[in-house]
Protein backbone atom coordinates (compact mmCIF):
# COMPACT_ATOMS: atom_id res chain seq x y z
CA UNK A 1 0.00 0.00 0.00
CA UNK A 2 1.55 3.55 -0.49
CA UNK A 3 1.61 5.87 1.34
CA UNK A 4 -1.59 7.92 2.57
CA UNK A 5 -1.48 11.45 1.50
CA UNK A 6 -1.24 14.50 4.51
CA UNK A 7 -1.46 17.84 2.85
CA UNK A 8 -2.15 18.84 6.68
CA UNK A 9 1.56 18.22 6.93
CA UNK A 10 2.21 20.56 4.61
CA UNK A 11 2.33 24.27 4.60
CA UNK A 12 0.66 26.36 2.50
CA UNK A 13 -1.98 26.69 -0.47
CA UNK A 14 -4.19 24.31 -1.43
CA UNK A 15 -3.76 20.94 -3.24
CA UNK A 16 -3.28 21.00 -7.32
CA UNK A 17 -3.06 17.21 -7.45
CA UNK A 18 -4.47 14.57 -5.18
CA UNK A 19 -5.69 11.26 -6.14
CA UNK A 20 -6.87 8.25 -3.85
CA UNK A 21 -6.50 4.83 -4.40
CA UNK A 22 -5.92 5.60 -8.01
CA UNK A 23 -6.21 2.61 -10.82
CA UNK A 24 -5.86 3.30 -14.23
CA UNK A 25 -5.92 0.48 -16.77
CA UNK A 26 -4.36 0.50 -20.24
CA UNK A 27 -4.98 -2.61 -22.60
CA UNK A 28 -6.37 -4.49 -19.47
CA UNK A 29 -3.03 -4.11 -17.17
CA UNK A 30 -3.69 -1.81 -14.07
CA UNK A 31 -0.90 1.00 -15.06
CA UNK A 32 -1.38 2.40 -11.29
CA UNK A 33 -2.75 0.35 -8.75
CA UNK A 34 -4.17 1.93 -5.97
CA UNK A 35 -1.84 5.55 -6.19
CA UNK A 36 -2.24 7.59 -3.19
CA UNK A 37 -0.42 10.95 -3.39
CA UNK A 38 -0.84 14.94 -3.63
CA UNK A 39 1.29 17.63 -4.50
CA UNK A 40 0.36 21.30 -3.55
CA UNK A 41 0.47 24.51 -5.55
CA UNK A 42 3.69 25.73 -6.41
CA UNK A 43 5.44 22.78 -5.84
CA UNK A 44 7.86 20.73 -8.12
CA UNK A 45 7.42 17.28 -7.54
CA UNK A 46 10.28 14.60 -8.95
CA UNK A 47 8.69 11.05 -10.00
CA UNK A 48 11.28 8.86 -10.41
CA UNK A 49 11.18 5.02 -10.63
CA UNK A 50 11.99 1.97 -12.92
CA UNK A 51 10.78 1.46 -16.48
CA UNK A 52 7.51 0.38 -16.62
CA UNK A 53 6.76 1.81 -13.25
CA UNK A 54 4.09 4.07 -13.78
CA UNK A 55 5.64 7.60 -14.18
CA UNK A 56 3.87 8.57 -17.31
CA UNK A 57 0.52 6.88 -16.73
CA UNK A 58 0.54 8.99 -13.89
CA UNK A 59 1.56 12.13 -15.85
CA UNK A 60 -1.55 11.08 -18.44
CA UNK A 61 -3.68 10.53 -15.30
CA UNK A 62 -2.87 13.64 -14.38
CA UNK A 63 -3.59 15.75 -17.67
CA UNK A 64 -6.83 13.85 -18.41
CA UNK A 65 -5.70 11.29 -21.07
CA UNK A 66 -6.15 8.19 -19.38
CA UNK A 67 -9.84 7.66 -17.66
CA UNK A 68 -9.80 7.33 -13.95
CA UNK A 69 -11.28 3.46 -13.35
CA UNK A 70 -11.43 3.30 -9.39
CA UNK A 71 -10.36 5.79 -6.58
CA UNK A 72 -10.69 9.42 -6.60
CA UNK A 73 -8.98 12.09 -8.73
CA UNK A 74 -9.12 15.50 -8.45
CA UNK A 75 -6.91 18.12 -10.34
CA UNK A 76 -6.77 22.05 -10.16
CA UNK A 77 -9.38 21.33 -7.71
CA UNK A 78 -11.48 19.86 -11.02
CA UNK A 79 -13.01 16.29 -10.54
CA UNK A 80 -11.01 14.34 -13.39
CA UNK A 81 -14.11 12.14 -13.89
CA UNK A 82 -16.65 14.52 -13.81
CA UNK A 83 -14.51 17.67 -14.97
CA UNK A 84 -11.68 15.85 -17.18
CA UNK A 85 -11.98 18.79 -20.38
CA UNK A 86 -11.77 21.29 -17.82
CA UNK A 87 -8.55 19.83 -16.19
CA UNK A 88 -7.10 19.35 -20.03
CA UNK A 89 -7.63 23.35 -20.44
CA UNK A 90 -5.44 24.25 -17.48
CA UNK A 91 -2.77 21.35 -17.44
CA UNK A 92 0.49 21.33 -20.28
CA UNK A 93 1.84 17.80 -20.75
CA UNK A 94 5.35 17.57 -22.53
CA UNK A 95 5.28 13.65 -23.05
CA UNK A 96 7.92 11.50 -25.12
CA UNK A 97 6.65 13.48 -28.17
CA UNK A 98 6.70 17.25 -28.79
CA UNK A 99 3.55 18.12 -29.99
CA UNK A 100 5.23 20.03 -32.39
CA UNK A 101 4.42 19.98 -36.66
CA UNK A 102 7.78 19.64 -38.11
CA UNK A 103 6.58 21.42 -41.47
CA UNK A 104 5.95 24.72 -39.01
CA UNK A 105 8.49 26.91 -37.99
CA UNK A 106 8.85 27.64 -34.36
CA UNK A 107 7.24 30.75 -34.73
CA UNK A 108 4.37 28.96 -36.46
CA UNK A 109 3.96 26.08 -33.59
CA UNK A 110 4.22 28.66 -30.71
CA UNK A 111 1.99 30.85 -32.50
CA UNK A 112 -0.77 28.17 -32.82
CA UNK A 113 -0.23 26.82 -29.89
CA UNK A 114 -0.75 30.44 -28.48
CA UNK A 115 -3.32 30.90 -30.76
CA UNK A 116 -5.69 28.10 -29.24
CA UNK A 117 -6.01 29.76 -25.53
CA UNK A 118 -6.20 33.58 -27.15
CA UNK A 119 -2.59 34.49 -26.37
CA UNK A 120 -1.38 37.83 -28.33
CA UNK A 121 1.54 38.44 -30.60
CA UNK A 122 3.28 39.61 -27.36
CA UNK A 123 2.61 36.83 -25.06
CA UNK A 124 3.95 34.82 -28.42
CA UNK A 125 6.82 36.60 -28.69
CA UNK A 126 7.96 36.53 -25.19
CA UNK A 127 8.01 32.76 -25.25
CA UNK A 128 9.71 32.82 -27.61
CA UNK A 129 12.45 35.10 -26.66
CA UNK A 130 12.16 33.23 -22.97
CA UNK A 131 13.29 29.93 -24.30
CA UNK A 132 16.31 31.12 -26.90
CA UNK A 133 13.98 30.90 -29.43
CA UNK A 134 13.72 34.29 -31.21
CA UNK A 135 15.77 35.36 -34.19
CA UNK A 136 16.70 33.48 -37.48
CA UNK A 137 15.73 30.50 -35.38
CA UNK A 138 12.21 31.29 -35.30
CA UNK A 139 11.81 31.02 -39.01
CA UNK A 140 13.24 27.92 -39.43
CA UNK A 141 10.99 24.61 -39.69
CA UNK A 142 10.83 22.45 -36.40
CA UNK A 143 11.75 19.56 -39.08
CA UNK A 144 15.22 20.68 -39.13
CA UNK A 145 15.67 21.77 -35.80
CA UNK A 146 18.07 19.76 -33.34
CA UNK A 147 16.46 17.56 -30.95
CA UNK A 148 16.89 20.02 -27.99
CA UNK A 149 15.47 22.83 -30.21
CA UNK A 150 12.47 20.91 -30.47
CA UNK A 151 12.44 20.17 -26.51
CA UNK A 152 12.49 24.10 -26.58
CA UNK A 153 9.88 25.32 -28.63
CA UNK A 154 7.92 22.35 -27.24
CA UNK A 155 8.96 24.31 -23.74
CA UNK A 156 7.71 27.66 -25.41
CA UNK A 157 4.29 26.27 -26.69
CA UNK A 158 3.40 25.30 -23.04
CA UNK A 159 4.34 28.87 -22.11
CA UNK A 160 2.36 30.67 -24.18
CA UNK A 161 -0.34 28.13 -23.24
CA UNK A 162 -0.10 29.78 -19.35
CA UNK A 163 -0.49 26.16 -18.51
CA UNK A 164 -1.50 25.76 -14.36
CA UNK A 165 0.27 22.39 -14.15
CA UNK A 166 3.30 21.41 -16.16
CA UNK A 167 3.29 17.70 -16.47
CA UNK A 168 7.23 16.91 -17.70
CA UNK A 169 8.00 13.45 -18.88
CA UNK A 170 11.77 13.50 -19.03
CA UNK A 171 12.00 16.94 -20.20
CA UNK A 172 15.84 17.16 -19.87
CA UNK A 173 16.14 14.66 -22.15
CA UNK A 174 18.14 15.63 -25.24
CA UNK A 175 19.04 19.00 -24.11
CA UNK A 176 22.81 20.45 -23.99
CA UNK A 177 24.18 21.70 -20.86
CA UNK A 178 22.94 25.30 -21.32
CA UNK A 179 19.87 24.16 -22.39
CA UNK A 180 19.16 22.37 -18.99
CA UNK A 181 20.07 25.34 -17.06
CA UNK A 182 17.57 27.50 -18.82
CA UNK A 183 15.10 24.71 -18.68
CA UNK A 184 15.83 24.22 -14.69
CA UNK A 185 15.55 28.25 -14.14
CA UNK A 186 12.32 28.15 -16.66
CA UNK A 187 10.53 25.52 -14.00
CA UNK A 188 11.94 27.80 -11.00
CA UNK A 189 10.27 30.75 -12.18
CA UNK A 190 7.12 28.96 -13.46
CA UNK A 191 6.47 27.11 -9.76
CA UNK A 192 7.62 30.75 -8.07
CA UNK A 193 4.34 32.33 -9.99
CA UNK A 194 2.32 30.32 -9.14
CA UNK A 195 2.43 26.97 -11.36
CA UNK A 196 2.94 23.64 -10.34
CA UNK A 197 5.53 21.46 -11.95
CA UNK A 198 5.93 17.46 -11.75
CA UNK A 199 8.55 16.18 -13.34
CA UNK A 200 9.05 12.32 -14.46
CA UNK A 201 13.05 11.89 -14.86
CA UNK A 202 15.20 8.68 -14.51
CA UNK A 203 18.31 11.72 -14.30
CA UNK A 204 17.60 11.93 -10.45
CA UNK A 205 21.08 13.55 -9.97
CA UNK A 206 19.95 16.48 -12.24
CA UNK A 207 16.10 16.83 -11.22
CA UNK A 208 16.39 16.09 -7.43
CA UNK A 209 17.87 19.89 -6.87
CA UNK A 210 15.03 20.85 -8.58
CA UNK A 211 12.26 19.47 -7.01
CA UNK A 212 10.37 20.10 -3.42
CA UNK A 213 9.50 16.85 -3.11
CA UNK A 214 10.45 13.02 -4.96
CA UNK A 215 7.96 10.50 -5.42
CA UNK A 216 9.09 7.10 -5.86
CA UNK A 217 6.58 4.70 -7.92
CA UNK A 218 6.92 1.40 -8.74
CA UNK A 219 4.39 -1.23 -9.37
CA UNK A 220 1.77 1.29 -10.13
CA UNK A 221 2.30 2.71 -6.96
CA UNK A 222 3.85 5.57 -4.96
CA UNK A 223 6.12 3.92 -2.80
CA UNK A 224 7.57 6.63 -1.07
CA UNK A 225 6.97 10.30 -0.81
CA UNK A 226 10.42 12.74 0.64
CA UNK A 227 11.80 15.92 0.96
CA UNK A 228 13.84 16.71 -1.75
CA UNK A 229 17.68 17.36 -0.63
CA UNK A 230 17.58 20.69 -2.75
CA UNK A 231 15.91 23.46 -1.58
CA UNK A 232 15.20 23.76 -5.60
CA UNK A 233 12.90 27.65 -5.29
CA UNK A 234 15.29 30.15 -6.27
CA UNK A 235 14.63 32.57 -8.79
CA UNK B 1 3.80 33.55 -16.07
CA UNK B 2 1.21 34.01 -14.16
CA UNK B 3 -1.53 31.25 -15.29
CA UNK B 4 -4.67 32.66 -16.57
CA UNK B 5 -7.69 30.73 -17.96
CA UNK B 6 -10.15 33.71 -19.14
CA UNK B 7 -8.98 33.62 -22.32
CA UNK B 8 -9.21 29.77 -22.84
CA UNK B 9 -12.86 30.01 -22.57
CA UNK B 10 -13.43 32.75 -24.84
CA UNK B 11 -12.12 31.22 -27.60
CA UNK B 12 -15.34 29.78 -29.63
CA UNK B 13 -15.41 26.05 -31.08
CA UNK B 14 -15.97 27.84 -34.92
CA UNK B 15 -12.89 29.95 -34.16
CA UNK B 16 -10.46 26.82 -32.87
CA UNK B 17 -12.05 24.82 -36.15
CA UNK B 18 -10.68 27.72 -38.41
CA UNK B 19 -7.49 27.68 -36.44
CA UNK B 20 -6.62 23.99 -36.98
CA UNK B 21 -7.94 24.28 -40.68
CA UNK B 22 -5.52 27.06 -41.01
CA UNK B 23 -2.70 25.29 -39.79
CA UNK B 24 -3.61 22.03 -41.67
CA UNK B 25 -3.20 24.04 -45.26
CA UNK B 26 -0.12 26.03 -43.68
CA UNK B 27 1.39 22.50 -43.43
CA UNK B 28 0.51 21.38 -47.04
CA UNK B 29 1.39 24.52 -48.39
CA UNK B 30 5.18 23.78 -46.55
CA UNK B 31 5.18 20.39 -47.63
CA UNK B 32 3.41 19.92 -50.97
CA UNK B 33 2.48 16.48 -50.42
CA UNK B 34 -0.70 16.78 -52.16
CA UNK B 35 0.39 18.66 -54.65
CA UNK B 36 3.09 16.94 -55.39
CA UNK B 37 2.20 13.59 -54.76
CA UNK B 38 -1.35 12.98 -54.61
CA UNK B 39 -2.23 14.97 -57.66
CA UNK B 40 -0.01 13.23 -59.76
CA UNK B 41 -1.24 9.79 -58.22
CA UNK B 42 -4.65 11.43 -58.94
CA UNK B 43 -4.01 11.90 -62.90
CA UNK B 44 -1.93 8.76 -63.18
CA UNK B 45 -4.97 7.05 -62.05
CA UNK B 46 -7.05 8.61 -64.69
CA UNK B 47 -4.32 7.53 -67.40
CA UNK B 48 -4.64 3.81 -66.46
CA UNK B 49 -8.29 3.94 -66.43
CA UNK B 50 -8.03 5.08 -70.28
CA UNK B 51 -5.47 2.47 -70.73
CA UNK B 52 -7.27 -0.32 -69.61
CA UNK B 53 -10.72 1.11 -71.06
CA UNK B 54 -9.20 1.71 -74.59
CA UNK B 55 -12.54 2.77 -76.13
CA UNK B 56 -13.00 6.49 -76.71
CA UNK B 57 -17.02 5.59 -76.43
CA UNK B 58 -16.69 3.63 -73.21
CA UNK B 59 -14.06 6.00 -71.25
CA UNK B 60 -16.56 9.10 -72.24
CA UNK B 61 -19.27 7.20 -70.93
CA UNK B 62 -17.91 6.23 -67.76
CA UNK B 63 -16.00 9.24 -67.07
CA UNK B 64 -17.68 10.90 -64.09
CA UNK B 65 -17.27 7.43 -62.21
CA UNK B 66 -13.98 7.39 -63.08
CA UNK B 67 -13.26 10.78 -61.54
CA UNK B 68 -15.13 9.86 -58.41
CA UNK B 69 -13.20 6.37 -57.99
CA UNK B 70 -9.98 8.23 -58.76
CA UNK B 71 -11.00 11.26 -56.05
CA UNK B 72 -11.65 8.34 -53.49
CA UNK B 73 -8.41 6.85 -54.11
CA UNK B 74 -6.70 9.83 -53.59
CA UNK B 75 -8.73 10.61 -50.10
CA UNK B 76 -7.03 7.80 -48.80
CA UNK B 77 -3.79 9.32 -49.21
CA UNK B 78 -5.31 12.48 -48.41
CA UNK B 79 -6.70 11.58 -45.10
CA UNK B 80 -3.27 9.47 -43.68
CA UNK B 81 -1.66 12.60 -44.30
CA UNK B 82 -4.01 14.41 -42.15
CA UNK B 83 -3.40 12.25 -39.12
CA UNK B 84 0.04 11.50 -39.78
CA UNK B 85 1.37 14.94 -39.25
CA UNK B 86 -1.05 14.99 -36.21
CA UNK B 87 0.26 11.21 -34.69
CA UNK B 88 4.19 11.70 -35.82
CA UNK B 89 5.54 13.96 -32.74
CA UNK B 90 2.19 13.31 -30.55
CA UNK B 91 0.27 16.85 -31.70
CA UNK B 92 -3.00 14.93 -31.93
CA UNK B 93 -2.57 14.01 -28.25
CA UNK B 94 -1.05 18.00 -27.46
CA UNK B 95 -4.50 19.15 -28.97
CA UNK B 96 -6.20 17.08 -26.54
CA UNK B 97 -4.57 18.05 -23.30
CA UNK B 98 -5.21 21.69 -24.30
CA UNK B 99 -8.66 21.15 -24.03
CA UNK B 100 -9.52 21.68 -28.35
CA UNK B 101 -12.67 20.76 -28.09
CA UNK B 102 -13.06 17.52 -30.25
CA UNK B 103 -15.76 18.87 -32.38
CA UNK B 104 -13.41 21.82 -33.50
CA UNK B 105 -11.01 19.33 -34.32
CA UNK B 106 -12.88 17.44 -36.04
CA UNK B 107 -14.77 20.25 -38.60
CA UNK B 108 -11.19 22.04 -38.72
CA UNK B 109 -9.47 18.92 -40.43
CA UNK B 110 -12.26 18.13 -42.51
CA UNK B 111 -12.48 21.78 -43.81
CA UNK B 112 -9.22 21.74 -44.39
CA UNK B 113 -9.65 18.48 -46.30
CA UNK B 114 -12.35 19.75 -48.08
CA UNK B 115 -10.50 22.88 -49.57
CA UNK B 116 -7.84 19.92 -51.19
CA UNK B 117 -10.23 17.76 -52.27
CA UNK B 118 -11.68 20.70 -54.00
CA UNK B 119 -8.36 20.92 -56.03
CA UNK B 120 -8.25 17.23 -56.47
CA UNK B 121 -11.58 16.93 -58.54
CA UNK B 122 -11.14 20.69 -60.57
CA UNK B 123 -7.71 19.22 -61.78
CA UNK B 124 -9.40 15.20 -62.15
CA UNK B 125 -12.48 17.21 -64.18
CA UNK B 126 -9.82 19.20 -66.42
CA UNK B 127 -7.89 15.70 -66.94
CA UNK B 128 -11.12 13.26 -67.55
CA UNK B 129 -11.98 16.57 -70.43
CA UNK B 130 -8.71 16.15 -71.82
CA UNK B 131 -8.33 12.31 -71.84
CA UNK B 132 -12.14 11.41 -72.34
CA UNK B 133 -14.10 14.23 -74.10
CA UNK B 134 -17.03 14.83 -71.68
CA UNK B 135 -18.42 18.36 -71.93
CA UNK B 136 -20.84 19.54 -69.50
CA UNK B 137 -24.49 20.39 -70.72
CA UNK B 138 -26.01 23.17 -71.08
CA UNK B 139 -27.99 23.43 -68.07
CA UNK B 140 -25.80 20.86 -66.50
CA UNK B 141 -23.23 23.47 -64.90
CA UNK B 142 -25.28 23.96 -61.49
CA UNK B 143 -25.72 20.02 -61.13
CA UNK B 144 -22.13 19.71 -61.65
CA UNK B 145 -21.35 22.28 -58.81
CA UNK B 146 -23.61 20.91 -56.58
CA UNK B 147 -22.56 17.63 -56.59
CA UNK B 148 -19.32 18.86 -56.18
CA UNK B 149 -19.67 20.75 -53.31
CA UNK B 150 -21.94 18.12 -51.66
CA UNK B 151 -20.57 15.32 -52.40
CA UNK B 152 -16.64 16.73 -51.20
CA UNK B 153 -18.45 17.79 -48.11
CA UNK B 154 -19.22 14.15 -47.42
CA UNK B 155 -15.90 12.62 -48.29
CA UNK B 156 -14.04 15.18 -46.31
CA UNK B 157 -16.31 14.62 -42.73
CA UNK B 158 -16.49 10.60 -43.46
CA UNK B 159 -12.36 10.54 -44.49
CA UNK B 160 -11.89 12.41 -40.69
CA UNK B 161 -14.06 10.18 -38.93
CA UNK B 162 -12.14 7.40 -40.18
CA UNK B 163 -8.90 9.22 -39.96
CA UNK B 164 -9.67 9.84 -36.45
CA UNK B 165 -10.64 6.57 -35.51
CA UNK B 166 -7.62 4.70 -37.04
CA UNK B 167 -5.05 7.50 -35.73
CA UNK B 168 -3.97 5.53 -33.31
CA UNK B 169 -3.78 2.23 -34.35
CA UNK B 170 -1.30 0.16 -35.71
CA UNK B 171 -1.91 -1.21 -39.47
CA UNK B 172 -3.91 2.03 -40.07
CA UNK B 173 -2.57 2.38 -43.50
CA UNK B 174 -4.44 -0.71 -44.62
CA UNK B 175 -7.66 -0.33 -41.85
CA UNK B 176 -8.78 3.07 -43.25
CA UNK B 177 -8.98 1.85 -46.86
CA UNK B 178 -10.97 -1.07 -45.45
CA UNK B 179 -12.97 0.92 -43.49
CA UNK B 180 -13.63 3.86 -45.60
CA UNK B 181 -14.53 2.53 -49.43
CA UNK B 182 -17.63 0.70 -48.09
CA UNK B 183 -18.74 3.56 -46.56
CA UNK B 184 -18.09 6.29 -48.98
CA UNK B 185 -20.25 4.16 -51.62
CA UNK B 186 -23.23 6.13 -51.47
CA UNK B 187 -21.20 9.45 -52.61
CA UNK B 188 -19.48 6.92 -55.26
CA UNK B 189 -23.27 6.52 -56.83
CA UNK B 190 -25.00 9.62 -56.10
CA UNK B 191 -21.97 11.97 -57.38
CA UNK B 192 -21.32 9.65 -60.58
CA UNK B 193 -25.29 9.31 -61.09
CA UNK B 194 -25.38 13.21 -61.00
CA UNK B 195 -22.24 14.19 -62.71
CA UNK B 196 -23.60 11.80 -65.99
CA UNK B 197 -26.65 13.78 -65.78
CA UNK B 198 -24.59 16.73 -66.06
CA UNK B 199 -22.49 15.76 -68.69
CA UNK B 200 -24.74 14.01 -70.49
CA UNK B 201 -22.61 10.83 -70.72
CA UNK B 202 -25.13 8.00 -70.63
CA UNK B 203 -27.91 10.16 -72.11
CA UNK B 204 -29.56 11.05 -68.77
CA UNK B 205 -31.24 14.13 -68.69
CA UNK B 206 -30.10 16.70 -66.14
CA UNK B 207 -33.22 16.88 -64.09
CA UNK B 208 -32.57 13.24 -63.69
CA UNK B 209 -29.75 14.03 -61.98
CA UNK B 210 -31.08 16.25 -58.96
CA UNK B 211 -32.91 13.71 -56.97
CA UNK B 212 -29.30 12.40 -56.23
CA UNK B 213 -28.60 15.50 -55.12
CA UNK B 214 -30.85 14.71 -52.28
CA UNK B 215 -28.37 11.20 -51.10
CA UNK B 216 -25.73 13.62 -51.15
CA UNK B 217 -27.08 16.01 -48.83
CA UNK B 218 -28.29 13.35 -46.27
CA UNK B 219 -25.51 11.24 -46.31
CA UNK B 220 -22.98 14.69 -45.79
CA UNK B 221 -25.45 15.88 -43.04
CA UNK B 222 -25.43 12.29 -41.22
CA UNK B 223 -21.82 12.01 -41.43
CA UNK B 224 -21.62 16.12 -40.01
CA UNK B 225 -23.72 15.94 -36.99
CA UNK B 226 -22.83 11.87 -36.68
CA UNK B 227 -18.73 12.27 -36.88
CA UNK B 228 -19.49 16.01 -34.34
CA UNK B 229 -20.58 13.61 -32.19
CA UNK B 230 -18.70 10.83 -32.31
CA UNK B 231 -15.36 11.86 -33.44
CA UNK B 232 -14.60 12.95 -29.81
CA UNK B 233 -14.86 9.50 -27.83
CA UNK B 234 -13.00 8.02 -30.76
CA UNK B 235 -9.56 9.97 -30.78
CA UNK B 236 -9.79 9.49 -26.49
CA UNK B 237 -10.24 5.46 -26.80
Amino acid sequence: MSPAPDPTTHPGGGLAVEFTDAVAIVGGFPVLAGANFHVRRGEIVLLHGPNGAGKTSLLRLCAGLLPLERGQGRVLGLDLVRQRADVRRRVGLLGHGNGLYVDLTVSENVAFWGATVGAGAGEIAAALVRMGLDGRLATVAVGRCSAGQKRRTALACLVVRRAELWLLDEPHASLDAAARDELDDLLRKAAAAGATVIVASHETERAAPLATRQLAVAGGLVVDDTPSPGVGRGT
Amino acid sequence: MAPDHSAAGAISPWRLAWLIALKDLRIEARSRVVVYQVLPFAVIVMVMFGFALDDDGIAQRVAPGLIWLATLFSLLVVVQRSFAVEAADGALDALRVAGVDAVSIFLGKALAMAAQLVVLELVLFVTAVVLYGPRVRPGGLALLVVTWVLATIGLALVGTLYGGLTAGFTGRETLLPLLVLPVVAPVLIGATRAVESALGTTGAAVSEGWPWIGLLTVFAGAFGVGGSLAFGPLIDE
